[in-house]
């Protein structure tokens, strides 16, 4: 599918960048696209990778570097300019009006009737009616009409943002071949996804970024994905900070949580796990594989579909997240601000655990309160200058609180969800040591984590899971990156479709 | 036909509910009649006229609470301008406030795109604001209305159970409402409110069109003190009760808080039934204290029978 004469590029990106304040989000993005290929576009997470589809897409403007379509310099301003010149993006979550009917929804994004219903048919969606409402449609009914309003426009340049996700397998195995058949018609896709199988199956190449950067580009050949892999990591594969080996599990029996085929919904199919007492557990998955379900559900935030949840041998089941407390599972959002009260102090923060125990109504012992707040926030090494408003400390700090809290109070099973995220590296040691500590004292962990490298760091096992299900338990010490990464994207050894 | 009655279960719901009233107000005051109906339709009229106002901007996701003191404007500047005018300037009259309504409207709409400050406080300022205006305009109740004007809105029109505000009341809204919700822009005002980031993707310049939402409230609001001045036959610089009013009319009628859902026709249906209640428990002689409360709970049991039945719905 490569051509040999060369066309210029529909679309080329060079140079890209993007701060966000003092993040660097991009700083040397680049994609070619010829006609009639098709080019996945993958990183890690945190690579850049939304970052740059906005702006390809017009959703953000870049801040230096050049996007050219057919030659020419172009800067969108805005989604409706970008689709002006011929490139029309399918997002991760339906862009669909919820409460206007299929037709309105046309009428409004202009898009052809006649061509959008070949597409619709074509794509495997029978008896649709153009007066259903779109909040009475299911989710996978949405991405294929998404899919289907994009092709009815005639895009010159497709761009697919984990298109195939929420799909049944017969309608993924429809997009995939409607996509390359558009392809070798002369279309030019980007396409992005987390599946190896479906970009070996339909792409020309990958174009790999990297901390902000694309660090590669490959053509799509017979195992090529361990390539695609390493480019991902890069040579950043510096050794961690070391903890005693050890940290052993408590010789204290049976396990203190056991996850038997849990599921919730379609997004978590069947997760069984089990948790240690003084073990820190992690979680690796990519994003949306099912780890928030799993998360809410231990926490009594979501009802569980089917499976089990035990707790030192006695079946529970949560109604509500104090249910759930009560059992001594305490959860710590992947967002800061789900779980601190910002415009209150540090102080307040720290003691709520400590007051807010179910039963616990009395006065508040104020001189044991404020010992056991002063002794956490001394080793947590908060920043004190910025003690009276929670939302006025770092991030870090403010991550170091929500962990911190539950020194000061003593937790039996602590489930935190990406507590590292968007923190530097100091305070990251700082964390891994508090969860080490909490871990020491006897409490388990479920730690899940978007970065891989901090596993060995933290962990004792980790368990990962895709698509709803887990696909690999492994030791820590084995836990280098690349184990990890193919074990997330599903590659567990077997050969894939070329 | 089960479609039809599903999406419009809503209003046909309150339909039922104003003809079992307008049963029970015959009941209860045997010589109810044509001269009843009128003095009712045009009472709710500057009421009806609110409650289009605020229905546009919830459906477009925001709210007005400046839909009373554009009302007081574009009321007494109507009775400054047309006090001893003739027939051509009182035609001016018409045309100019109804200008200044969609100014005003879009004064509002533009300070929140603008400044994005929340659509609530920059209407709590705008009411003040407008109050004030209406107040350097006319300091007390005065001015006139050409008399004219008023045979438009009194009495019946061609046959006697048929209000003349009525059907004046119908013309008005039908004349803006109805090519505006087959348009583009119309479809473009419901998407904004159902879901900002979607329209935004789908390439609905979002600001341009919230600005025309609130424009399109000031239009109606300013028919509302229009119709006002016309049927008092002077201004009146305090706003009238019509902020809550509206409020409630357009929640009782199925249009959501929070934007997207609903339309004119149940909103408007709701301001009459709200309006008839009223009227039978004055007529019942009820303290006006309890006919308040009576109309709190009605709201609330209504909105929630409303949820009850829409989550079965979902279910099945």
């Amino acid at each position: 599918m490569t051509d040999n004469q060369n066309p210029p590029p529909l679309l080329e990106a060079s140079g890209v960048s993007k701060r966000f304040g003092a993040v660097v989000a991009l700083h040397d993005a680049a994609l070619r696209l010829r006609p009639g290929e098709i080019v996945a576009l993958m990183g890690a997470n945190g690579a850049g990778k939304s970052t740059f589809v906005k702006i390809l897409t017009g959703a953000l403007r870049r801040d230096n570097g050049h996007i050219r379509i057919r030659g020419a310099d172009t800067n969108f301003s805005s989604p409706a300019q970008a689709r002006k010149s011929g490139l029309i993006p399918v997002y991760q979550e339906p862009s669909l009006i919820p409460d206007l009917d299929v037709a309105d929804n046309l009428r409004l994004g202009q898009t052809p009737v006649e061509p959008f219903l070949h597409w619709v048919s074509e794509l495997g969606i029978a008896n649709l009616r153009l007066d259903d409402t779109i909040n009475r449609l299911p989710l996978a009914t949405l991405r294929i009409l998404d899919l289907a309003r994009a092709l009815a426009s005639e895009p010159e340049v497709l761009l697919l943002d984990e298109m195939t996700a929420a799909l049944p397998t017969d309608l993924v195995e429809r997009v995939l071949g409607t996509v390359r058949a558009q392809a070798d018609k002369g279309q030019a896709v980007i396409y992005i996804s987390h599946r190896f199988a479906e970009i070996a199956q339909i792409c020309d190449s990958a174009t790999v970024l990297r901390d902000g950067a694309t660090v590669g580009d490959l053509p799509i050949v017979p195992g090529v994905e361990e390539q695609v892999v390493e480019l991902m990591l890069g040579a950043a594969l510096e050794t961690n900070p070391t903890r005693k080996a050890g940290a052993a599990r408590a010789a204290s029996g049976g396990p203190h949580v056991q996850v038997r085929n849990l599921a919730v919904g379609t997004k978590l199919r069947d997760v069984s796990l089990d948790l240690h007492r003084g073990e820190v557990l992690g979680v690796v998955a990519l994003e949306g594989q099912g780890q928030d379900e799993l998360f809410e559900a231990l926490a009594g935030m979501i009802r569980p579909t089917g499976g089990k949840i035990v707790i030192d041998d006695a079946a529970v089941s949560f109604a509500h997240p104090a249910d759930a407390i009560a059992w001594g599972l305490t959860f710590v959002p992947g967002n800061r601000a789900d779980g601190l009260l910002m415009q209150r102090s540090v102080h307040e923060n720290i003691a709520l655990p400590l007051l807010a125990r179910p039963g616990k109504w009395g006065a508040i012992g104020m001189a044991s309160e404020a010992s056991r707040v002063n002794d956490a926030i001394a080793r947590l090494q908060i920043d004190t200058r910025a003690m009276g408003e929670v939302q006025r400390l770092s991030g870090g700090n403010q991550q170091k609180v929500t962990i911190g809290r539950w020194i000061a109070a003593g937790v039996d099973t602590l489930l935190l969800f990406d507590p590292t995220r968007g923190i530097d590296v100091r305070t990251k040691r700082q964390i891994y040591l508090l969860v080490r500590e909490l871990a020491a004292q006897g409490a388990s962990v479920l730690y899940y984590t978007s970065e891989l490298a901090e596993v060995p760091a933290a962990c004792d096992r980790v368990v990962v899971i895709f698509n709803g299900k887990v696909v690999d338990v492994i030791e820590a010490a084995e836990a280098d990156e690349q184990t990890l990464m193919r074990a997330a994207y599903g590659l567990t050894g077997e050969a894939l479709p070329a | 036909m089960s479609r039809i009655v599903a999406r419009h279960g809503w209003t046909l719901g309150l339909l039922a509910i104003l003809v079992l009233l307008f049963a029970f107000t015959k009941v209860i005051q045997p010589n109810f009649g044509p001269t009843g109906l009128d003095s009712l339709s045009r009472a709710t009229l500057p009421f009806a006229f609110a409650t289009a106002a605020m229905a546009i901007v919830v459906i477009a996701g925001g709210i007005d609470l400046s839909v009373a003191s554009m009302m007081a404007v574009a009321g007494v500047t109507t009775a400054v301008m047309m006090d001893g005018a003739g027939t051509g300037m009182t035609l001016f009259t018409v045309v100019a406030v109804l200008v200044i309504g969609l100014g005003m409207g879009a004064i509002n709409g533009a300070l929140i795109v603008v400044t994005r400050v929340p659509d609530i406080v920059v209407t709590l300022a705008m009411l003040f604001v407008w109050e004030g205006v209406a107040l350097l305009i006319l300091k007390a109740p005065g001015g006139a209305a050409t008399p004219w004007l008023r045979e438009i809105i009194v009495g019946p029109f061609l046959v006697p159970w048929l209000p003349k505000s009525f059907v004046f009341l119908v013309v008005c809204l039908a004349v803006v409402w109805i090519p505006l919700r087959r348009s583009r822009l119309g479809l473009s005002i419901y998407a904004i409110g159902s879901d900002e980031l979607a329209a935004y993707r789908s390439g609905i310049a979002i600001g341009r069109t919230r600005i025309i939402a609130y424009a399109l409230c000031g239009l109606f609001a300013a028919m509302g003190g229009l119709t006002l001045t016309m049927s008092t036959g002077n201004g009146e610089p305090i706003p009238g009760p019509y902020l809550m009013a509206s409020v409630a009319a357009v929640v009782l009628g199925g249009v959501v808080l929070g934007g997207g859902k609903g339309a004119l026709l149940g909103p408007i249906i709701a301001v009459f039934i709200l309006r008839l209640v009223r009227m039978d428990l004055t007529l019942m002689s009820v303290d006006p204290n309890v006919t308040t409360i009576v109309e709190g709970t009605i709201m609330v049991v209504v909105v929630m029978i409303g949820g009850v039945l829409a989550m079965r719905g979902r279910r099945q």
